[in-house]
């Protein structure tokens, strides 16, 4: 597996990924963003998680126009992964390459704590090391993390069973107690119809040794990392 | 050649800030407020002196980069 971690200006959890995706047994590279082509072999682009620009005009807006970009969406219409986190979430929906967009939490508060996630399917190369149902403790740190969309294609996510993630608690409920923004349906992360892109608010790369308070985040990369030994 | 862009989110879109902002105006005791919606203005100076010419070019900033038209609507006026 080999992953290229994407820099924009401002992105700030760009090591943290790339020591999750170590951990899991990828090789991994980092591109700057106003690079024009991806690595030879590149198997995953990430779109980690930080302020790209610093949120000017919308979050990921800028981000979204990046050269880097052009190669992204070319690799993600060639079934290549894509993993969006937090900012790179916002950044992937600006791109293009997931519907809806992430806006300023209901509440209007930062949030910046553990959160729970039920995984809503684990058939995907980013889930199969979870469970179906199961309810993954990880973190979230966003202030625009309330997913929106219009009413056809929030009915289309559902319908062809494109959410990944939803928030929950820790039981695995999904209920408007455990949601942490306002997102609509609880939506934490979505796929593309192909299910090789994801795009999702909570930190994963923060669980990755117990040293720090949990490993659930690792389940992600090392179900990608699998997915492209398969 | 100046221009004005305009961008309003569209009917039904939540407006958190919006909100907060209406609330702060009621605090203060201003009378009549009956809701207020956040928008952003640009103002743009453009090489060009031909209209249609900017037009195009403002609805391409518009479409590509200044709104997102999942959310917000856009106007733009030239001249002035």
């Amino acid at each position: 597996m080999k992953a290229a971690v994407i820099t924009f200006p401002g992105s700030n959890r760009d090591g943290d990924v790339a020591k999750a995706l170590k951990q899991a047994g990828a090789a991994v590279v980092h591109v700057w963003h106003a690079d024009t082509e991806l690595p030879a072999g590149t198997d995953l682009v990430v779109l980690p998680g930080g302020f790209s620009y610093g949120d000017y005009l919308r979050t990921g807006a800028i981000a979204g126009r990046a050269h880097i970009m052009d190669a992204t969406r070319a690799h993600a219409a060639r079934g290549g992964y894509v993993l969006g986190i937090c900012n790179g979430f916002q950044i992937a929906c600006e791109a293009g390459l997931l519907p809806g967009i992430l806006v300023r939490n209901a509440h209007l508060k930062f949030v910046c704590r553990r959160q729970h996630l039920t995984v809503e399917r684990n058939d995907t190369p980013f889930a199969r090391a979870y469970a179906k149902g199961q309810a993954i403790d990880v973190c979230i740190a966003h202030g625009e993390g309330n997913y929106i969309a219009d009413a056809e294609t929030l009915a289309r996510l559902e319908g062809e069973g494109l959410v990944a993630f939803r928030y929950a608690d820790a039981q695995g409920k999904v209920t408007a107690e455990a949601n942490p923004n306002g997102s609509l349906n609880n939506i934490a992360g979505i796929y593309s119809p192909g299910f090789n892109v994801l795009g999702l608010m909570p930190h994963p790369e923060n669980l990755i040794d117990s040293l720090v308070g949990g490993t659930d985040g690792r389940g992600l990369f090392d179900s990608l990392v699998a997915a492209r030994a398969a | 050649m100046k221009a004005r862009v305009t961008v309003t989110l569209k009917n039904g879109v939540l407006d958190p800030q919006g909100k907060a902002i209406e609330g702060a105006l009621k605090s203060l005791g201003i009378d009549g407020v009956e809701s207020v919606r956040q928008g952003k203005v640009f103002d743009i100076e453009l090489s060009t002196a031909d209209k249609a010419a900017a037009e195009t070019a403002l609805k391409a900033a518009c479409d590509k980069l200044l709104a997102n038209t999942v959310i917000e609507n856009y106007r733009v006026e030239i001249g002035g």
